[in-house]
């Protein structure tokens, strides 16, 4: 453990860092962006504390990565970019010990290493943070962030005391708001990437890398992440930090560097560059975000929700989604957007209010009902709650309408291929064949599955949770163009969205939600992004923070 | 290595089992010169019948992601009732028994589905309540068919092929259609591969449980019934120890544990793994102990080669 977080409170942009309050913690993060977009970081002048030189990583017929170069320095925070299937992950994996390199040398604070295992680059200090958190539910804070490697007394007897005085050090760099011994199933999806975060600072990190920190945290949640990789640069810590986010990226980063297709296109100083520049390298051409434009005639009333409410979830909710129109559903995770969605679907009983759909007032007592009469729910968690991950493309995407494709309870394949084709084609899904496992698809082709696996089911009501979550910029702006089409072509669409940029680009109205009530509805066009932030944080009135658009 | 598993994941991906299968019969073949004869061989298909009737409804179960650990008592009550039940009439007697099975199973499904607890806690716990319901029903004693027809139903065959046989043949093949072409094989994949997605999907998961449940209930029953009239009698013991054979074959035949993979004929080259060894070992004359130890030994190994094969080498390319 490195003793130097007292140093902290002398951050440049930290004014009360210390206080565990959030509302404090938010408007520090506000006054921190306000200024990103103006002051970037200049570069760190040192010796790179890593280098990967020349690596090159091949999987049975596929090269991975080719002649791949990259260096992190002390104290920098070097920004990885790359569309899925870039080779991010498989560069980060190989520097963490996962994968060996077919070529290439990394070196390591100027001595050269050759990582066995996860365990042997840790000891080295180097230090993967997951995208996907594997924590122990059942144990406490204390014993996560130790697990592997407690302290010890003689006779393999475990040190308590040493553990929970080793813990304590670690959760005061952190700054966040539990115990050693709370149980980490307990906590919030932050809290538990702070327990991830506190692992790495068992052995004294050199270089960090953070595998998009970020996909499950909320506007509200980040600037503790941010705070934490401040602190880490300041003790010296080299930072890898991959995202997909460029508000993020442009934030944080000294320099970013750029994988396209497994070879490494380049490296630049994020104070000289711009996002413009930063896609092309990435996808080799210049991207127009979402410059197919909004859907503009609506016809009558797809569905009004009066006065929804879930006890002790949300409240008094009610809005209403033409035909033809997108109605963006704005709000912090926890604010009761998923559970209003779930509870139109019939995942939850609403203890007052009612749900008319087409006309009808409709009381789903289970997914089933929802499906048959209309209703379509893009998950928010594509892997667990959108796909059958060991299930190829085709019968993923027939799942929630095999009754189209069978007569008599019996499969008809000539059918069956005839919708996947239809949809693969229509979607431009990127898959040598249907038989591809879907676990096997990038982020955006397995969104673009469960798209079409709802489309197929012809829904009245298309409701997207979370749409684009982790998917690279490429995809992101296909399913938005595609959303937007779809909406042209009649179909009426709810959007649920924690992203300001996606919200304010694809609704035609914006439902602002905090802490399960709706606080405003605003006109799509016309409604600015403070008006927004103020109605999603509760804090109208105040003094308007300012968001992070990108 | 690579070669192999190249041919094993081709597009006609023939299932370890089976190659396994064909090289126990080579060689048993030579080293036996009893065992290549059509006697002996349709012998095996009797003598795996009864297991193989319960694994094709297993195999249902636990690709769901379930499993039925009370199939054994299952076929204990269904064989009693099948012959204490004949005095009344024997269309009563194996109505009931196979009425049994398929109610027992209800059971089992409804509380996996309605509760939500484990189906393995839920049907250990039907092993052992639905036995003591055997020995309350015989009294502990064991029943003898009195009626021929039952009884020389066992033993009878359609040209040289025995009854038994065909009829575990010809169910190997509905249950092979049953999963592969109908809506209800898809969304048993489907809820064993991923319960949340499959209700979002709109899959009426717990009807599916049911009615896997029911089948292997049914399958279990019918096993009693036919083993009954092998043996023209029935024992309150009848059935132990058989959940444990059917899991061993229908593991063996490469479905996953967890649910979501699997297939019937992957289970019944399981089951003809197990029937062929125990035929073959027994014509060899190697003491029933140690036929016991290699099987065991097998099914370890099979598992492992197969892990092995299959081990995720190109996860990490993604397209």
């Amino acid at each position: 453990m490195n003793p130097s977080q007292e140093n902290h409170s002398q951050d440049s942009h930290s004014q009360d860092s210390h206080s565990q309050d959030s509302h404090s913690q938010d408007s520090h993060s506000q006054d921190n962006l306000a200024h990103g977009g103006a002051q970037k970081r200049q570069p760190i002048d040192a010796q790179p504390v890593l280098q990967l030189k020349g690596i090159t990583k091949r999987f049975p017929g596929v090269v991975a990565l080719n002649n791949v170069d990259f260096d992190v320095r002390p104290g920098e925070v070097h920004a990885l970019l790359g569309e899925n299937g870039a080779g991010k992950s498989t560069l980060m994996k190989v520097l963490a010990g996962k994968h060996q390199a077919n070529e290439g040398k990394i070196i390591l604070g100027g001595e050269e290493m050759a990582f066995e295992n996860p365990k042997h680059a840790k000891r080295a200090g180097v230090v993967l943070i997951h995208q996907e958190q594997s924590l122990v539910s059942e144990m406490t804070v204390a014993e996560n962030i130790f697990l592997g490697s407690l302290p010890k007394k003689p006779g393999n007897r475990v040190d308590w005391r040493k553990l929970r005085e080793d813990t304590e050090k670690i959760l005061a760099t952190l700054k966040c708001g539990f115990q050693h011994d709370d149980l980490v199933g307990s906590l919030s999806i932050a809290k538990k990437q702070m327990v991830e975060i506190g692992r790495a600072l068992v052995f004294t990190p050199r270089v960090v890398v953070f595998d998009e920190p970020t996909a499950s945290l909320t506007d509200h949640e980040k600037p503790v992440l941010y705070d934490v990789i401040d602190s880490l640069c300041q003790q010296g810590v080299g930072i890898v930090y991959i995202s997909h986010r460029m508000d993020e990226i442009f934030h944080l980063s000294h320099r970013i560097s750029v994988l396209r297709d497994g070879e490494y296109t380049g490296t630049v100083n994020t104070a000289d560059t711009n996002e413009d520049e930063v896609t092309r390298m990435m996808i080799g051409r210049s991207l127009e975000l979402d410059h197919a434009s909004k859907p503009g005639e609506f016809g009558e009333t797809m569905l009004e929700v009066r006065n929804l409410s879930v006890k002790r979830v949300f409240e008094d909710v009610s809005f209403n989604v033409r035909k033809g129109e997108i109605v963006g559903m704005y709000g912090l995770v926890g604010a009761g957007r998923s559970e209003v969605a779930e509870t139109i679907f019939g995942l939850r009983t609403p203890s007052a209010g009612e749900v008319v759909l087409d006309g009808e007032v409709v009381q789903f007592r289970s997914a089933h009902d929802a499906v048959v009469s209309g209703v379509a729910l893009v998950p928010e968690d594509r892997k667990d709650q959108g796909l059958i991950l060991g299930m190829n493309c085709r019968d993923n995407m027939t799942l929630a309408s095999l009754s189209g494709v069978s007569s008599m309870g019996f499969m008809k394949s000539g059918e069956e291929r005839a919708v996947y084709d239809k949809y693969h084609q229509a979607m431009k899904i990127k898959t040598p064949s249907w038989r591809q496992k879907v676990g096997n698809l990038s982020g955006g082709n397995q969104q673009k599955i469960v798209i079409g696996k709802w489309l197929n089911t012809h829904p009245k009501l298309l409701i997207l949770d979370e749409p684009t979550r982790g998917i690279d910029v490429g995809s992101k702006s296909e399913i938005h163009t595609l959303v937007k089409d779809l909406a042209k072509s009649g179909y009426a669409v709810l959007v649920i969205s924690s992203e300001m940029p996606e919200v304010l680009g694809l609704s035609n109205r914006i439902i602002a939600m905090y802490d399960g009530r709706v606080t405003a509805e605003f006109d799509g066009d016309s409604v600015s992004e403070d008006e927004l932030v103020q109605a999603i944080t509760g804090m109208a009135g105040s003094s308007p923070p300012k968001a992070q658009a990108g | 290595m690579t070669s192999l598993k190249g041919f094993f994941r081709g597009k006609t991906s023939i299932q370890p089992i089976w190659i396994f299968v064909i090289a126990i019969f080579i060689f048993f073949s030579f080293m036996s010169e009893y065992f290549l004869s059509l006697g002996n061989i349709t012998n095996i298909l009797v003598q795996t019948s009864t297991i193989g009737l319960i694994a094709l409804g297993m195999t249902l179960v636990m690709i769901n992601g379930n499993i039925d650990l009370s199939v054994g008592a299952t076929l204990g009550l269904a064989a009693s009732l099948a012959v204490g039940l004949q005095e009344i009439s024997m269309t009563l007697a194996i109505l009931a028994a196979l009425g049994s099975g398929m109610l027992l199973g209800a059971i089992n499904g409804l509380i996996v589905w309605k509760t939500g607890v484990n189906a393995f806690i839920v049907t250990l716990g039907a092993m052992l309540g639905v036995r003591g319901l055997i020995f309350l029903y015989t009294g502990e004693e064991s029943f003898y068919s009195m009626n021929f027809a039952f009884s020389d139903f066992g033993a009878s065959t359609i040209g040289p092929i025995p009854v038994l046989a065909i009829i575990f043949l010809l169910c190997t093949l509905v249950m092979h259609l049953v999963l592969t072409r109908t809506g209800h094989g898809r969304n048993t994949f489907a809820v064993g591969g991923n319960p949340e997605a499959s209700i979002d999907a709109g899959i009426r998961l717990g009807r599916h449980m049911m009615i896997n449940f029911i089948i292997v209930g049914f399958f279990a029953a019918l096993a009693g019934v036919l083993l009954a009239s092998q043996m023209g009698a029935a024992t309150p013991n009848l059935g132990r120890d058989y959940e444990l054979w059917t899991i061993t074959a229908v593991v063996l035949g490469g479905t996953k544990l967890t649910g979501g993979f699997g297939s019937i004929t992957g289970t019944l080259g399981g089951v003809l793994a197990i029937g062929i060894l125990r035929n073959g070992m027994n014509l060899m004359q190697v003491p029933a102990f140690y036929v016991l130890v290699i099987l065991g030994a097998i099914l370890i190994s099979v598992l492992i080669i197969d892990k092995k094969l299959n081990a995720p080498s190109t996860k990490e390319v993604r397209i």
